[in-house]
């Protein structure tokens, strides 16, 4: 329905980020993520920040998921 | 490496594989049948094909792809209309690269662009209202597809284009979205299903809350679902583990993404400028509020109010996209499928679409 | 409506096979010759090889080339993977009124740096100036001319376990290109790998045996270029998904435009077809040049029946699937 790629922030300005795909970089805009920091990933949508991804969160269910897994 | 890579390691995914055929052979033990789980959208089928995990369990979990593709679901008569937009004079058309190829009754945007037309392929809409400031003379008209993960940044264009006082700039909005024509689809009783895979992105702007419906009213487990392969396979998983445990509820199996709420930011910004409206969906005819139009303050920015475009009722086709994207039948049976269809030859949108279903199955599951 | 020729007939994928097949081919009726990148001439005992190539590149500047030194590589690249030394080549200019003389001798500099880099010479040329608009900057065809290595390609002995080796990584060219265009907003440090590859294919060719074909997977990228292969020489292939080197940028730039890495192009990079009892040499003298020492095994011959002809992918999660030509073009897209 709609790709959507996370991308590391490396810079933030006004209502843009420069953000980092795996060493590909590109201007993205944040005003759907107004809290944005330098450090976080971003959900990247048709050139706009979609809302922030939580590392821990992920972290968190692939290690229950591993429980699972090794059960 | 970051902590996000993990979800596409290998030997992860070949495990979860494992896993996902274990539990559903329970299932099959319990009910003599396959577990029958619906993917809403298009970018979950298309990366079940690429990863090879459809054809990998086809003998233990039947998926079926939904209407997730916007310009699949898209009616012809909204196609054919944004595609005449192209033959009004000195007229810019942005297009997300997605339509190009879908087929008009008469042809098709890539087709008009051969004609001489000015088209122009963008990958952010707010790219479009840069071309309407550069370009005073001429008319700019984005073409607004979408669900509700895209409809945020057409308001944003909007805002854009607000904020920059252009009068040569507008959208023609066929928006659509996800609970209307969810509950038309349980309600229809057509397709059977046993639970429901549910759009990662697009809930990332809805929230997990909106689907509360869900277990609510129509009792279907239901598991909100990220694209890396082992996100799809615990989506698969926790599903048929919802199902065995008989518990009609909704998992939000992509937390690091999808909140609770949603993101209120995009909503409130979508809300400012567009309205609820009945949208055409192909084979299913008009759903009540199943997409969004400008508000009457906006009308200015109504590509549909701006511009006078006639179209006639599209022929009909053998085409069988409409019961396609209701997952009502597989591609393979189809007529048209590989013979008088093929992606440079499409009939309908799902050929083309890079997630629509026949695209999906010609492209990843063709075997001659 | 009357059919017309779109974006998409020149990408190298599904629509220009058919236009090849059906307009071309059949009027000049060199079915057999044009199983490969460049012709051998019967008149001269089948020794001297000729390829043409139009070079129509937008931006005609980009990191790691232009469209002149991408008109020397292409050229030169196509006498090489036909197991061919190239030898001399022409050059024609169809350039827009209005073209700035500085980038055209820009242009000219590259290409001569090129060939002598390459060891061939440009022995003629022509030039031609059309009014504005009827052309976008500068248009370049070369034609080039070769002669066989002693050493011949073994098409007609390819079997089932032959190797499929690929010189290096995929997708920087495509890339390189995408991210010279200012419109998508993609940055990348990654350049073009446009290069002359006829060294390499030299220095492997002398020394070892056992090569069955080559070819450059330039437009339509490697997915297409193995499917053609598999076509014209009747031979399945399965290539293993996670030993094809792609960079990171490139999985990047896909990530965000929606493209797929098996269908960029690339413009230094040769795949090869090789026979099993000699693919670690092979794999060893083609990693000691420089130009690919990123090179990998990748997939293997899988059958050579009458009735073979497809390629497929082993995916990570252990499953197979068809690959097939680059349907239509690349756009970026949403969804």
């Amino acid at each position: 329905m709609c790709l959507g790629v996370p991308a590391k922030v490396l810079e933030v300005s006004k209502e843009n980020a420069l953000v980092d795909v795996m060493g590909s970089r590109m201007y993205v805009g944040t005003v759907f993520v107004p809290e944005v920091k330098k450090g976080d990933y971003v959900l990247l949508h048709a050139g706009q920040g979609m809302t922030i991804v939580d590392q821990k969160f992920a972290m968190e269910s692939m290690e229950e998921w591993r429980r699972v897994l090794n059960e | 490496m970051n902590n996000l890579d993990i979800f596409s390691e290998n030997d992860m995914a070949r495990r979860s594989v494992d896993a996902v055929i274990k539990l559903s052979e329970k299932f099959k033990k319990d009910k003599g049948r396959l577990p029958v789980l619906m993917e809403v959208c298009g970018s979950h089928t298309m990366a079940f094909a690429k990863t090879g995990i459809k054809q990998r369990l086809s003998e233990h979990v039947k998926l079926i792809a939904g209407p997730g593709c916007p310009v699949c679901v898209t009616d012809q008569k909204s196609i054919d209309a944004m595609i005449q937009l192209s033959e009004i004079p000195d007229t810019i058309i942005c297009t997300f690269g997605d339509m190009m190829r879908v087929p008009g009754s008469k042809y098709s945007l890539m087709k008009a662009k051969t004609e001489g037309k000015d088209i122009r392929v963008v990958y952010s809409p707010l790219e479009s209202v840069k071309i309407a400031q550069n370009n005073p003379d001429k008319e700019v008209v984005f073409l607004g597809i979408g669900f509700e993960t895209t409809i945020p940044v057409l308001a944003l264009a909007v805002r854009d284009a607000e904020n920059l006082e252009l009068s040569n700039y507008t959208i023609w909005m066929t928006t659509k979205l996800v609970e209307p024509v969810l509950r038309s689809l349980l309600d229809s009783g057509e397709v059977m299903v046993d639970g429901l895979l549910l759009p990662g992105h697009v809930s990332v702007v809805l929230g997990k809350k909106s689907y509360d419906f869900l277990m609510n009213e129509y009792k279907v487990p239901s598991v909100i679902t990220g694209f890396e392969p082992v996100q799809l396979l615990t989506g698969i998983y926790k599903s048929v583990d919802l199902l065995l445990h008989q518990k009609a509820e909704v998992i939000n199996d992509y937390p690091h993404v999808v909140k609770n709420e949603g993101n209120l930011v995009a909503r409130r910004l979508l809300e400012k400028y567009f309205k609820l409206n009945d949208e055409a969906w192909r084979g299913m005819s008009k759903i009540p509020n199943s997409g969004l139009v400008f508000k009457d303050r906006y009308a200015r920015f109504d590509a549909k109010k701006k511009f006078n475009v006639h179209v006639k009722e599209p022929r009909k086709t053998k085409c069988r996209c409409g019961e396609i994207i209701k997952g009502s039948i597989n591609p393979e049976e189809c007529v048209l499928f590989n013979k008088g269809c093929t992606p440079t030859h499409p009939i309908g949108p799902c050929m083309v679409s890079t997630e629509g279903t026949c695209a999906a199955h010609y492209q990843y599951m063709r075997e001659e | 409506m009357t059919q017309r020729i779109s974006m998409a007939h020149g990408e190298g994928g599904e629509l220009t096979h058919k236009l090849i097949k059906n307009v071309f081919v059949r009027n000049f009726n060199n079915k057999e010759q044009s199983r490969l990148d460049a012709a051998a001439l019967p008149w001269y005992q089948n020794e001297i090889v000729m390829t043409t190539d139009s070079y129509v590149v937008d931006p005609l500047f980009f990191p790691g080339g232009n469209i002149g030194k991408l008109a020397v590589t292409g050229t030169v690249n196509d006498l090489a993977v036909s197991g061919a030394k190239p030898i001399a080549m022409t050059a024609g200019f169809i350039i827009e009124e209005g073209f700035e003389l500085g980038d055209l001798r820009e242009i000219a500099q590259s290409m001569a740096m090129e060939a002598r880099l390459a060891g061939v010479q440009i022995i003629a040329g022509d030039t031609k100036v059309v009014e504005k608009g009827n052309a976008d900057g500068v248009f370049i065809n070369t034609t080039g001319v070769g002669q066989f290595h002693e050493q011949r390609l073994e098409s007609e002995a390819i079997k089932e376990g032959d190797a499929i080796i690929v010189s290096g990584a995929i997708g920087e060219h495509g890339v390189a290109i995408m991210s010279a265009r200012e419109d998508l907003g993609l940055m990348t440090g990654l350049q073009s790998d446009c290069a002359s590859l006829n060294h390499l294919v030299e220095e492997v060719m002398n020394h070892v045996e056992g090569i069955r074909v080559m070819r450059d997977p330039t437009r339509g990228g490697l997915a297409t270029t193995l499917v053609e292969l598999c076509e014209d020489f009747k031979f399945s292939a399965e290539l293993v998904e996670s030993t094809i080197p792609v960079p990171m940028e490139v999985h990047g730039a896909c990530d965000i435009l929606g493209f797929d890495p098996l269908y960029l192009a690339n413009e230094g990079k040769i795949v090869l077809v090789v026979d099993a009892a000699h693919e670690h040499t092979i794999l060893e003298a083609i990693k000691k040049h420089p130009l690919g020492n990123g090179a990998q095994i990748i997939g293997r011959v899988t059958s050579c029946k009458e009735s073979s002809g497809r390629l497929y992918l082993k995916t990570p999660i252990g499953t197979t699937r068809r690959l097939h030509r680059l349907p239509g073009m690349l756009l970026p897209r949403i969804c």
